[in-house]
């Protein structure tokens, strides 16, 4: 037996362990997932032997194995029996493979509740140590609630490698199980003060996590974290420090007043550009967060400013990258002050990092003006025609139809230089994804600028015109839709332009559906308002031609595969049809009042006579009256959001049943329904279709998908209306031209060399713009030269002015529909974005509020700042545990003083509206009206001493009051009298 | 928070892979190709913060990367973090690898992976940053070591030498040895 053990061990030397394994691997290119197959068999065995070193050895190799892709979960028992060894070498290898393969839902982890805790209060710190690494890659709900305690005590264990790794362990654990955020909040905030740098930058580590997802509950922390600001040197810990702030001022303005002396002594003197960008970052977030009215808001602003200039002019692009990010959190608060290095800003436009570029992008829309938007979307359009990766394109894209059509087009100052550039963007063919936008752009500058539209037309039909079609495959066939839209509206000013758009919107086009049925509907708008011409024109002939030209091409389409398309050409045929006969018929001499159905009307006509004089019958006159009537009438802008401001008229009751519902047993289930319904009404259209949606597409079996398509392709051939292809022909075609040389080659005779345009036609607009200011900048320089030098420098600026600003040569129609009361800015959607999976949410708990158990930890210190409300909910809850707990007497006595006051807060709560606000506040020592006790407060106005002195006289009046003084704490409503 | 730590080389293949958050072999797999296309396209001179990788996180995340000779280091973290103190902290990463293996190169990194994960697990622990101070890392590493040298003691004696006549490849031994140029030996000789 135990020489068996022997051999068998001794075979097993000559396993392979993990270098062998990488050293096959990498000799074993060509053929790697056979040679892993096998190693995966030759691990199998190994798994099975009873020597530890043999399987710890296997697990190894299955963690390399993992990094390369494979699955090793079928190995998850022997990962755990390698994690139990007692030697710290296994149980390092075992607990490795554990967190590379094991995660939260993994069932196996029920297995390891005892071994994990075991192992966490094991004698040496490195096995607790192993197991905390390991465990915090995949702590689950179950095993977070079983091992809180043990992980909470070795916050407090000897060592401080274990105390620092538990803390941040503390934080896997929160969001697994947030129960477990309350009693150890204490703890946690104890760790803040640790004397070891580590754990107290884990602690701040934790609470800057927690903070972020939910600030406003860690705002009493504020003192804390400003007191480990003004005296830590630990950068690390002192950047997030300053994250954490810049999180927290947003909440309480009066916090980011104090932090603007100490971040900008910070930003002086240290020379950790981390933590000098920090800083920044924080000011600004404090600076968005204060209204104006600070003495020295300009200064910091400008101090923030030029820091950042230092940063982007840097030779360091990862300085460039964040100093624009910056920058543009400046900009949505402060434009003037970025603007000032617009210079700056354009010049990192044509940076070689695309990174950076895209950065800039985002600062442009602060820096358009009049004057050098033309030149700015220059650059861009010159960077979209060199750029690649269509990712790029489309951002550029996007920015310049953002940064011409901000606030209403107040830059652009000629409308057709836009539209060119609109229309060159669509040219481009890049892969664009925005095609909808430019559609969008189109409509609404040619509906709004009303001056610009007979450009507008020219432009979309050339642009219909030439329209490449077959390498549009994406969401640019949008803009046709827009075109189309554009020309049937505004179009037929001139004549010529109509027959021809006509001609065009009715060409064979390989588009959309949706698209071809709007080409139809604009060629009948077209139709309407040419007949209307030649109406007025008595020109009988023409409007015929034009009734035999469209009519063909209308009953083309009746035969399009899209239902739209086909019923919009099919109704229109008609019309154009029933127009038609009647010249047919006075051309045959033949009496229109034979028309049973209008005779009635034409008779009792006065205009009868009249019109008769014309070559154009009665009806015919009606029915292009009629038609022309469909789409009379100018149709204006109408804002996004109109409809959900159209009041509910009164006596209208949207709650009432028009019906009453039949009593059935669904009652419950479809009364909530219709409250569905109500709600949306509107605001969006119902989803009903969903159920539509969701019914299955049936499933043929092969042998049936061969009948139908035997049967179909019989029926085809004897149908005559089937073009049959022709194979024969297919053949030849291509032999025909399988040899490309022999190809005879013309050789063209050209005397005119061929022109080709390299300029964008849109440059012309800029050159000429170019040309006009140069031509106003020459006129002020012979008016200089007579004035003084005093008022030379004085119109030297007034001229610049002028020039800034280009006068605008079209003018933007900015009236909107919109119902009474109502404004295009209103904003409904109020309601962020929240992600209902995050565990955050479930980590918004009110951490000052004392609990039963949290009474122990704090000795009693109750603080009663929290709102009514809130403190009458906990003591339900926890009413008969907290007189349980309360047996001293001193406590007692406490709480009758806290009741007492309770009952004082009620009275003067009731009387002003938010008071957990200030009340936080003065917790945090930082409004300066309280009574100190942190140093954070240095600055007092005299408005504040005097309140300060009131508050003495009333303080004398009231023992809890007093008590209050004691503790450092102040209550709100002393403040509010 | 760090969402993922990565090491490929310059031809994408995977060095290390650390994931703070569960994905499945498949989906790490292209995690790391994606992101490897992403980097790789980068000139050397460019800023070292990226944008995207739709796979991992959204808007929220970025990327930051260190390129060392040919292997690249990347960090997906989200905005908790500080971008800048990330990029020391892959500094402070490869210094520590430097001490431990003595003028680190690739192949340390792929003979000893399991290594590197423990020297790793000592600066990040769980998506969060544990240590900075390169002193007390090493320090720690250390320690363990000797815990595992002690550990294996005479035990692993045999397995040692097995594995100390695997890896005599006497022919390769032979070539290294490196013979003094003899022309140059002369010339060097000075009369």
């Amino acid at each position: 037996m135990a020489l068996k053990k022997v051999k068998g061990n001794f075979e097993r030397i000559f396993d392979k362990n993990l270098t062998d394994l990488v050293r096959g691997i990498r000799n074993n290119k060509d053929n790697e997932a056979k040679y892993i197959a096998q190693c995966i068999e030759e691990i199998k065995l190994e798994l099975r032997q009873d020597n530890m070193n043999v399987k710890c050895n296997a697990v190894a190799k299955l963690t390399y194995i993992q990094m390369i892709g494979y699955d090793i979960s079928w190995a998850g028992f022997n990962i755990i029996e390698v994690m139990s060894s007692s030697r710290f070498t296994c149980k390092r290898i075992g607990y490795l493979a554990a967190s590379q393969s094991f995660h939260a839902d993994s069932e196996l982890l029920m297995l390891m509740t005892n071994m994990i805790r075991k192992d966490l209060n094991s004698q040496n710190q490195y096995d607790a140590g192993v197991a905390l690494s390991g465990l915090s890659c995949f702590i689950s709900a179950d095993l977070s609630r079983d091992l809180a305690n043990d992980i909470m005590t070795l916050m407090s264990s000897t060592k401080p490698y274990l105390r620092m790794k538990a803390v941040l362990m503390m934080y896997k654990v929160f969001l697994r199980y947030p129960e477990a955020l309350r009693p150890a909040f204490p703890k946690l905030k104890e760790k803040l003060e640790n004397p070891d740098p580590g754990v107290q930058s884990a602690a701040v580590n934790v609470i800057c996590e927690l903070a972020r997802k939910n600030p406003k509950n860690y705002l009493s922390l504020a003192p804390i974290f400003f007191k480990l600001m003004t005296t830590s040197s630990n950068n690390w810990m002192l950047i997030k420090i300053i994250k954490l702030f810049g999180a927290l001022t947003p909440l309480e303005p009066r916090l980011g007043k104090k932090l603007i002396e100490p971040l900008t002594n910070l930003i002086h003197s240290t020379s950790a550009m981390s933590l000098l960008y920090e800083c920044i970052n924080t000011v600004i977030a404090v600076l968005i967060s204060i209204s104006s009215g600070m003495p020295n808001h300009s200064a910091s602003i400008q101090l923030c400013v030029q820091k950042l200039r230092i940063l982007i002019e840097d030779s360091d692009q990862n300085l460039k990258y964040l100093g624009l990010l910056a920058m543009s959190k400046i900009l949505k608060t402060h434009p003037k002050s970025v603007q000032t290095h617009k210079d700056l800003i354009l010049a990192c436009l044509d940076d070689k990092d695309e990174s950076i570029r895209l950065r800039s992008l985002d600062l442009l829309y602060g820096m358009v003006s009049k004057k050098n938007l033309m030149e700015i979307v220059k650059r861009l359009l010159g960077h979209m025609e060199r750029a690649e990766g269509s990712n790029y394109r489309d951002e550029l894209l996007f920015k310049v139809i953002e940064i011409c059509s901000q606030s209403s087009y107040a830059h652009v100052t000629n409308f057709e230089w836009y539209l060119t550039v609109l229309t060159e963007l669509i040219q481009l063919e890049a892969g664009t994804k925005h095609g909808c936008l430019i559609a969008a752009q189109l409509l609404d500058v040619a509906i709004r600028v009303p001056t610009v539209r007979q450009f507008a037309v020219t432009e979309m039909i050339n642009l219909l015109d030439c329209f490449s079609i077959s390498s549009q495959s994406n969401s640019m066939y949008e803009v046709l839709y827009a075109a189309a839209f554009i020309i049937g509206e505004f179009s037929g000013e001139s004549e010529a332009d109509g027959y021809r758009s006509i001609d065009i919107l009715l060409r064979q086009m390989e588009v959309p559906g949706h698209i071809k049925s709007v080409f139809i509907q604009n060629a009948v708008k077209l139709f309407a308002r040419l007949s209307t011409a030649c109406l007025e024109k008595e020109d009988d002939r023409g409007l015929v031609r034009l009734c035999n030209n469209i009519l063909p091409k209308l009953q083309d389409f009746a035969s399009s595969e899209d239902i739209e398309v086909q019923e919009r050409a099919n109704s229109a045929a008609i019309l154009v049809d029933l127009l038609q006969t009647q010249f047919n018929d006075t051309i045959l001499n033949s009496n229109h009042t034979s028309n049973d159905i209008l005779g009635d009307i034409e008779i009792s006509d006065p205009l009868k006579e009249n019109q008769q004089k014309s070559k154009f019958p009665q009806i015919a006159i009606e029915i292009i009256q009629e038609i022309a009537l469909l789409f009379d009438g100018e149709l204006l802008p109408v804002a996004p959001k109109a409809q959900r401001k159209v009041p509910i008229p009164e006596g209208l009751d949207l709650d009432e049943w028009i019906n009453p519902p039949p009593e059935d047993e669904e009652k419950d289930s479809e009364s909530s329904e219709s409250d569905h319904d109500k709600e949306q009404l509107f605001v969006k259209e119902n989803s009903h279709s969903n159920e539509f949606k969701r019914r299955k597409s049936e499933e043929l079996p092969p042998e049936e998908i061969a009948k139908r398509k035997e049967a179909r392709r019989l029926e085809q051939m004897h149908n005559p209306h089937y073009i049959k292809a022709t194979e024969n022909h297919n053949s030849t075609n291509k032999s025909e031209y399988t040899n490309v040389d022999n190809i005879p080659i013309a050789e063209l005779a050209l005397d005119i060399p061929i022109e080709i345009q390299t300029a964008r036609r849109s440059d012309d607009y800029l050159l000429s713009q170019q040309s006009r200011s140069s031509k106003l900048e020459t006129k002020p320089k012979h008016k200089k030269t007579k004035k003084s030098k005093k008022s030379k420098h004085r119109i030297e600026y007034h001229s610049s002015e002028s020039e800034d600003e280009p006068k605008p040569i079209h003018i933007v129609n900015t009236t909107l529909d919109l119902p009474e009361g109502a404004e295009i800015t209103d904003n409904d959607d109020s309601d962020g974005k929240f992600d209902p999976d995050d565990p955050h949410r479930a980590l918004n708990i009110e951490l000052e509020i004392p609990s039963t158990t949290d009474d122990k930890n704090l000795n009693g210190k109750v603080k009663n700042h929290v709102s009514k409300v809130i403190e009458e909910n906990i003591l339900s809850l926890n009413n008969e545990d907290s007189k349980k707990s309360s047996s001293k007497s001193k406590e007692k006595k406490k709480k009758s003083k806290d009741k007492h006051r309770e009952k004082e807060h009620k009275s003067k709560k009731s009387k002003s509206e938010d008071k957990s606000r200030p009340t936080e506040l003065d917790l945090l020592g930082i409004s300066p009206p309280k009574s100190s006790k942190t140093d954070v407060e240095k600055d007092s106005s005299t408005k504040h001493k005097k309140s300060k002195k009131e508050k003495h006289h009333r303080k004398e009046k009231t023992k809890a009051s007093e008590y209050e003084e004691a503790l450092g704490i102040s209550t709100p409503s002393k403040e509010m009298l | 928070m760090i969402k993922a730590i990565l090491v490929f080389n310059n031809h994408g293949k995977p060095r290390l892979s650390k994931f703070y958050q569960y994905f499945n072999e498949d989906m790490q797999q292209q995690i790391i190709k994606e992101t490897f296309q992403l980097v790789s396209k980068r000139d050397d001179n460019v800023c070292n913060f990226l944008e995207g990788g739709s796979l991992i996180g959204g808007s929220d995340y970025k990327l930051i990367y260190r390129h060392y000779a040919t292997l690249y280091f990347v960090f997906c973290v989200d905005s908790s973090e500080s971008e800048l103190g990330i990029l020391d902290l892959i500094q402070v990463f490869v210094e520590t690898l430097d001490k431990c293996f003595e003028n680190v190169c690739e192949l340390d990194l792929i003979f000893h992976a399991d290594a590197v994960h423990h020297i790793l697990a000592e600066l990040v622990m769980g998506g969060m940053v544990l240590q900075t101070n390169m002193s007390d890392i090493l320090a720690r590493i250390e320690e363990q070591n000797k815990l595992v040298k002690q550990e294996a003691g005479i035990s692993a004696a045999s397995a040692r030498a097995v594995s100390a006549v695997k890896s005599l490849n006497i022919q390769q031994q032979i070539k290294d040895i490196k013979l003094p140029d003899l022309p140059q030996a002369i010339k060097d000789l000075k009369f």
